[in-house]
């Protein structure tokens, strides 16, 4: 019998780690116990993209958007909404400062926005199974690419869409693609790169545990065009799920003959392995990724020789992240042309971008080349919680920038990005608000990048661990004026003298705050002030006495809870702090329920 | 599974796409079985359970069976509304499921509305 419902339960990481698989089972226990399971399907999905609302469900035909789910929701909605038809409004998403629910998924702002190319499938299919993948135009482009293109037919949409790379560099996929085919050697090799490290990122997750065949489609197309036999998609071992997912497909691939000897009865062969890293942030880098594929340590070497020259064990080798790859199957299917209509001049497509930090709707986003910050941040993301004012954006991860409010109506490029001294990076984006200290932003990323630096070259080695001392003594209150200028001249020589990307970038944070926040460092290091009250050593704290007594009549929660036994005075009399004693921990703040501590 | 050919995935993707049809959210006929108490109570189960039947036998693949509450006129159930894209929909009452088969070979798929089993075309106004 047809099914007259689709119930499409997200189960991507975030909503897998809020228990959306014990929804998904009470849904089919209630289902079949309302005799209900032969006309209501449930569907287990990849990342819808709006991780905050967890656990998510969208029930189609209609389009209705349910969120923050747990078990003992699921009889009423079973019984009120598939068995009734009556959709249930309490389990919908309100805006915040909204009276009323809005029920479909499309009418939503956070989803709205959004331009899915990479993200084509989000949501609407279980990546476990094939046919939905093939049900939505999947492996059709794989088909016009073997049965009506040429390579360089192939190559030339690619270069007329104008797809640069997502990974980073955005170097345009089409000239690496051709570089590849150049040269002689053989094998040739295609890599796709799924080592995904930045703190907060999770768009190359997303993307192969929602859709994993899109990215298998376009590394096959990829190797028609190069001339490829094999890939390899190089994938972190921190991402079970994606990759037990990504092992199915390839196995589903394999059975349909989509992948291995004569692929579709065309005659090309093309097969994929699956390599797993062990949690190196450098790994994510080209070369250092290729030694980590053949088993050496995992350090990047000196360009040129390019990958496209001598690549994997020393062959031509083509390597394009995730993101890239997933674009392949849909410039091919529309045309080149088709993709180069949407976005900037220069910067064509849609970037995903992972969205978290202080922003109401946190989650994953697909949004044109050249929408603002504003409409990503406000439109989509909802603005910032709590009615605390936008402070910054941190792009490109560890190795990006911060980006000022004054700057929030930058179009979200590649030049753009760069010109404001941050970069596109592989997409994340973390919001900041007031409460965001800059200089120890800039200390938290390169404590990152200081702790995942190779140690091959000495510049990124003992430059990343100078700075990051800088910042330490600086956060703590020690810092001069002359330090200002060290931290300057040393993150000049890392980024000009270090072998790879991750030194050459690693003084981004470094230098964006120091560009736009200047006046934050020389608080710290002149008034000995945290505006932001984050670096405990510089703050002070004392207790408000008429607050403490005519509130909390000298409740005494703060004296009971110092570990330090600082906090002195008598019930019904207000409390007080010796400093000397006080080691600035910060509990006293936390416990007090009538907020009369206050921090200076 | 046999390995595909290339003319073999048109193929697939038709069979496929039966089963994610509805997550394109429109179809050309939607038909609504009205679904309170009311409806529940004189039957309206075995009538959506006819309609889903007779869609999957007939393999109408632009056709989506949905459940809404009570229609408000209870002594007439079990009620279905009609709906063609681009065209008023149609209430029938007192529905069996002989008379529903009759409906999606009539008026779903022949295109004309079975005048003897349908109580009014049009709905009411809202606000």
């Amino acid at each position: 019998m047809a099914y007259r419902l689709n119930l499409m339960v997200c189960a991507g990481t975030g909503c897998v780690a809020n228990r959306s698989l014990e929804v998904r089972d009470a849904l089919e226990k209630e289902l079949e116990r309302r005799g209900l399971q032969n006309e209501v399907e449930v569907v287990t999905t990849g990342c819808n993209g709006f991780c905050g609302a967890g656990p998510l469900m969208v029930v189609h035909p209609d389009g209705i958007f349910y969120q923050q789910l747990s078990p003992k929701d699921i009889p009423h909605l079973v019984e009120e909404h598939f068995l009734k038809g009556r959709p249930v409004q309490k389990l919908m998403y309100v805006p915040p400062e909204e009276p009323a629910p809005i029920p479909k998924m499309s009418d939503i702002p956070f989803f709205r926005g959004q331009r899915l190319i990479a993200l084509r499938n989000r949501g609407l299919i279980d990546p476990e199974r094939i046919e939905e993948y093939i049900a939505r135009d999947g492996y059709a482009a794989l088909a016009k690419a073997l049965a009506e293109m040429t390579p360089a037919d192939i190559m030339e949409q690619v270069r007329i869409s104008g797809l640069r790379g997502r990974g980073g560099a955005g170097f345009p996929a089409a000239s690496k693609w051709e570089a590849t085919r150049k040269v002689s050697a053989e094998p040739r090799y295609v890599v796709c790169n799924g080592d995904e490290g930045d703190p907060g990122a999770f768009m190359d997750r997303s993307i192969v545990e929602s859709d994993p065949h899109s990215v298998i489609e376009g590394m096959i197309i990829g190797a028609k065009a190069i001339g490829a036999r094999w890939g390899v998609v190089y994938i972190r071992n921190e991402y079970p799920l994606a990759l037990q997912r990504l092992n199915i497909a390839l196995d589903q691939a394999r059975e349909y003959g989509l992948l291995g000897d004569d692929i579709l009865g065309t005659g090309f062969d093309f097969d994929i392995s699956v390599s797993r890293g062990a949690g190196a942030f450098v790994c994510g880098e080209a070369t250092a990724l290729v030694a980590a594929v053949e088993g050496r340590l995992g350090e990047p070497r000196a360009r040129p020789p390019r990958l496209a020259e001598s690549g994997l064990w020393g062959k031509p080798t083509c390597l394009n992240n995730v993101e890239t790859w997933a674009n392949v199957p849909p410039i091919i299917l529309r045309g080149g042309p088709w993709f180069a209509s949407i976005g900037t001049e220069r910067s064509k497509g849609t970037k995903v971008f992972s969205l978290v930090g202080k922003v109401k709707n946190t989650g994953l986003v697909e949004v044109p080349m050249g929408m603002t910050l504003r409409e990503i941040i406000y439109d989509i993301g909802g603005g910032i919680p709590g009615g605390k004012r936008f402070k910054a954006v941190q792009t490109g991860g560890p190795s990006g920038g911060c980006i000022p409010d004054t700057l929030i109506d930058l179009p979200v490029d590649f030049e753009s990005l760069t010109e404001a001294g941050s970069m596109m990076g592989s997409g994340g984006m973390v919001v900041m608000d007031d409460d965001t200290c800059m200089v120890d932003v800039a200390r938290y990323f390169l404590a990152f990048t200081q702790d995942e630096s190779c140690g091959k070259c000495t510049p990124c080695r003992e430059g990343t661990k100078l700075m990051l001392d800088i910042l330490a003594k600086i956060t703590e209150g020690h810092g001069t004026m002359e330090d200002l200028d060290t931290l300057e001249r040393v993150a000049k020589v890392v980024a000009e003298a270090s072998l790879c990307g991750l030194g050459t970038s690693a003084p981004n944070p470094v230098l964006t705050t120091m560009r736009y926040f200047r006046e934050e460092y020389l608080a710290h290091i002149q008034a000995h002030k945290c505006p932001a009250h984050v670096c405990r050593e510089l703050n002070t704290y004392r207790i408000d006495p008429e607050i403490c007594v005519q509130h909390g009549h000298g409740c005494g929660v703060c004296k009971r809870e110092c570990p330090e036994k600082a906090i002195f005075g008598e019930k019904n009399q207000p409390h007080r702090i010796d400093m000397s004693l006080c080691r600035k921990c910060g509990v006293c703040v936390d416990v007090c329920h009538f907020n009369a501590v206050i921090v200076e | 599974m046999p390995k595909l050919k290339l003319e073999d995935l048109a193929e697939v993707r038709e069979r496929a796409r039966k089963a994610t049809m509805l997550r394109e959210g429109a179809g050309r006929v939607k038909v609504t079985v009205h679904m309170g108490t009311c409806g529940i109570a004189a039957g309206a189960r075995k009538i959506m359970e006819a309609a889903l039947r007779e869609v999957e036998e007939r393999n109408l693949l632009d056709v989506i069976v949905a459940t809404s509450g009570c229609a408000g006129l209870c002594s007439r159930e079990p009620m279905a509304t009609v709906e063609v894209v681009g065209e008023a929909p149609v209430k029938y009452v007192d529905l069996t499921e002989a008379k529903m088969k009759a409906i999606i070979a009539g008026h779903v798929v022949g295109g004309q509305a079975v005048q003897e089993y349908a109580l009014a075309v049009g709905s009411e106004r809202v606000l």
